[in-house]
């Protein structure tokens, strides 16, 4: 008798240690999402090997389009977790550093043509020069929020309010298009591979940070920070350098996803590019469990939820939701999955179960 | 003069006041700040900067935003944030729209309509943000999503309101006695304000007073300065966020129709940043994110130099869409230095 007791008792312990676990909240998101759309498209799903215009063989369908979609936000996801697990805030002028980093690498591949014939410079050059100069602006960013101390928030919406001017003046304010179709593969398609190009760029960012996450003391060393830069200034780190580093890896993950953008199109709207990404790229972090005050931080989870808003998207897209519309959805989507996910709200919930259950106890006691 | 004896104020002889004093400190700099770059504005270019008007120009256009950034203060003093102020502006100045227009509403029925947004607001993410204890940002993160697809479900497209007596109130001036100037016919024009700028005086006014001499206004800087010492005197720290937050939205809704007000129309791409104009107003004021410092005026004097300095770049002939926005961000960069700079300096000492 006793054991039967036992082991439901357990079964439930571990049901919610697993509840509990912070890659809970995107999979079960997750998870929510890819059921509900089955029930409503079976074929929602399927993939399809097609040829496109220029006569590569590629993969279509949703889940391809969810997936190749949310390349950039996944990477900038990346540099977001850290830069909010170091510095207790958020970045939020990805979105005009993506458009100076689309802007750069344009600048280099044109010239002063707005249309050029031929490439002026190679594309690897243009990628290297981009990358430098976000991790510049990256650099800058983390100047004023490590060595000045002023709120992360605050710092970074200096380049908010002036990155996509900057952007426009950095191209005369012209808009310079390539035809070359080289350039346009880190965007679309490289020939003979029928994966998108962006999903094999993502892959490889995660592989990149989930080994220096494993082989160096950068994870170790963020964590402490967040959670407390005067004691682990006392245990020998330099906490003002670690933020510092955490804007600037942000600012590699942006050129990246700056460069992918600019490829997509082959030219770049300074106005339009990357339009609220900022927000969308605080959310994955969110949506991942992340305290945004700092500490703690799971990076698969940061990226899980960047796939949880473009699955989001995509499924309303599904649902001939008007683009315009799209953020009211989302923002109901979003509340309902924060509050569930809140520990205050959970321990109303558990009280709430108990309740009875007591009562119920006092009543079998007497 | 002033500063140092705010100094000494702050640290010698009430040293367990010295939230306050920082707050007195940035203040004083916001001030000389402004007065410094209107005044070299009136003498160097001269002409339209001498005019009383071209000053009631900028409150004119900045009612609003005058208005939003003081809820915004509010939430800051107490260590949160609200980004969804600028697409509230939208939303409450579409459904104003609306309902003017299509609805064959009155202007009672508008500003009902406004406030209602504004309460409703303000109680969900109030409640959301203080008592399941969810990250503002996050929360007003959302809300600001929200707003921005409502707006364009209550209607896509941008129209400008036919309702008669909503004109006649939008082209209601107030002149001001004694400021008015003579123009090129030699016509005497008096200056005027509109209707928004005297709502906005008033509620800086009230909010000031608030602030500093009522019992909440005090919690207000209590909880943003610690909570858990807050928590200790006996204040009820989520009490007080909440009211913070639901003051906020109100004040955004009320921002919002003096917004509709002045520009008269419905549109989704209305007050687009404007949450972002209101936190560097706020921060230009001497309102620190980090919570307990702050003052109402200074926010006012934020939105002021905003002003001014686009009005400096426009009239110096330079591109203005492109140009303003870089120097709002250099003019944003240097204050913060200023205020990171003396405060490390301070404390230093």
């Amino acid at each position: 008798m006793k054991a039967g007791r036992l082991e439901p008792r357990e079964k439930q312990s571990k049901l919610r240690s697993l509840f509990r676990r912070q890659i809970f909240i995107p999979i079960a998101a997750l998870l929510v999402l890819v059921i509900f759309n089955l029930i409503t498209n079976p074929s929602f799903f399927a993939v399809k090997l097609d040829y496109n215009s220029a006569g590569n063989p590629v993969f279509t369908g949703n889940l391809v389009t969810i997936l190749d979609n949310a390349s950039e936000l996944a990477i900038l996801a990346i540099g977001m977790t850290l830069v909010t697990a170091a510095s207790g805030g958020q970045d939020i002028s990805v979105g005009a550093a993506i458009a100076i980093a689309g802007s750069v690498t344009l600048r280099v591949l044109c010239g002063d043509n707005a249309r050029p014939e031929t490439l002026q410079a190679p594309i690897i050059v243009a990628f290297l020069v981009c990358c430098v100069a976000s991790m510049l602006f990256g650099a800058f960013n983390g100047t004023l929020v490590a060595y000045f101390k002023i709120q992360p928030m605050v710092a970074t919406l200096i380049l908010y309010t002036a990155g996509r001017s900057i952007a426009a003046w950095i191209n005369n304010n012209t808009l310079p298009n390539i035809s070359e179709p080289s350039f346009g593969y880190a965007g679309n398609f490289i020939p003979g591979i029928p994966v998108p190009t962006p999903i094999l760029i993502a892959i490889a960012c995660m592989i990149v940070i989930a080994l220096v996450l494993k082989f160096t003391t950068l994870g170790l060393y963020t964590q402490a920070v967040g959670i407390n830069p005067n004691s682990s200034r006392l245990n020998g780190i330099n906490p003002a350098f670690i933020k510092f580093i955490t804007y600037v890896i942000l600012g590699l993950c942006v050129a990246v996803a700056g460069f992918i953008k600019v490829s997509r199109f082959s030219t770049i709207n300074y106005s339009v590019v990357a339009k609220d990404i900022e927000m969308d790229a605080i959310l994955a972090v969110a949506l991942g469990g992340n305290a945004l005050s700092g500490g703690k931080f799971n990076m698969a989870a940061s990226i899980l939820g960047a796939y949880v808003i473009q699955f989001l998207t995509t499924t309303l897209y599904a649902f001939n939701v008007d683009s315009s519309a799209l953020p009211a959805y989302k923002a109901v989507v979003v509340i309902i999955l924060v509050v569930l996910s809140a520990p205050t709200f959970q321990q109303k919930l558990t009280r709430l179960k108990k309740k009875p259950k007591m009562a119920a106890a006092a009543k079998e006691g007497n | 003069m002033a500063r140092s004896n705010s100094t000494v104020k702050g640290e010698r002889l009430k040293p367990q006041r010295t939230g306050l004093s920082d707050t007195n400190l940035l203040l004083i700099i916001t001030l000389a700040v402004f007065l410094v770059m209107y005044v070299a504005a009136v003498v160097f270019l001269g002409s339209g900067f001498r005019k009383p008007q071209t000053f009631f120009n900028m409150l004119n256009e900045n009612a609003a935003l005058i208005i939003l950034s003081c809820g915004m203060s509010i939430v800051m003093i107490t260590g949160g944030i609200d980004i969804s102020v600028g697409t509230m502006t939208a939303l409450v100045c579409m459904t104003c729209a609306v309902n003017l227009d299509y609805q064959s509403g009155t202007i009672a029925s508008a500003i009902g309509l406004a406030l209602m947004i504004g309460v409703l607001y303000g109680l969900v993410q109030g409640y959301i943000i203080a008592y399941l204890e969810i990250q503002p940002f996050i929360v007003t993160l959302a809300g600001m999503f929200f707003a921005k697809g409502m707006t364009t479900i209550v209607n896509a497209d941008q129209f400008n309101v036919a309702n008669e007596s909503f004109q006649a109130l939008k082209l209601t001036r107030i002149n001001v006695p004694g400021m008015g100037s003579v123009n090129k016919l030699g016509n005497y024009v008096p200056a005027y304000v509109e209707i928004g700028v005297i709502v906005a005086v008033v509620i800086v006014v009230l909010l000031f007073v608030l602030l500093r001499w009522s019992k909440l206004g005090r919690n207000f800087y209590a909880v943003g300065g610690n909570q858990q010492s807050a928590n200790m005197l006996g204040i009820n720290v989520k009490r007080t966020k909440f009211l913070a937050h639901f003051l906020c939205s109100v004040l955004a809704s009320i921002g919002g129709f003096v917004y509709f007000l002045h520009v008269g129309s419905g549109s989704p791409s209305h007050a687009s940043g404007y949450e972002m104009n209101a936190i560097a107003s706020s921060i230009i004021g001497g309102t620190m994110l980090t919570g307990g410092v702050g003052n109402i005026l200074g926010t006012f004097f934020g939105v002021m130099s905003l002003s001014t300095i686009k009005n400096i770049v426009s009239s110096l002939g330079l591109d203005e869409a492109w140009w303003s926005n870089i120097t709002v961000a250099a003019m944003i960069c240097l204050f913060l230095v200023i205020q990171s700079v003396v405060l490390l300096r301070k404390n230093k000492k």
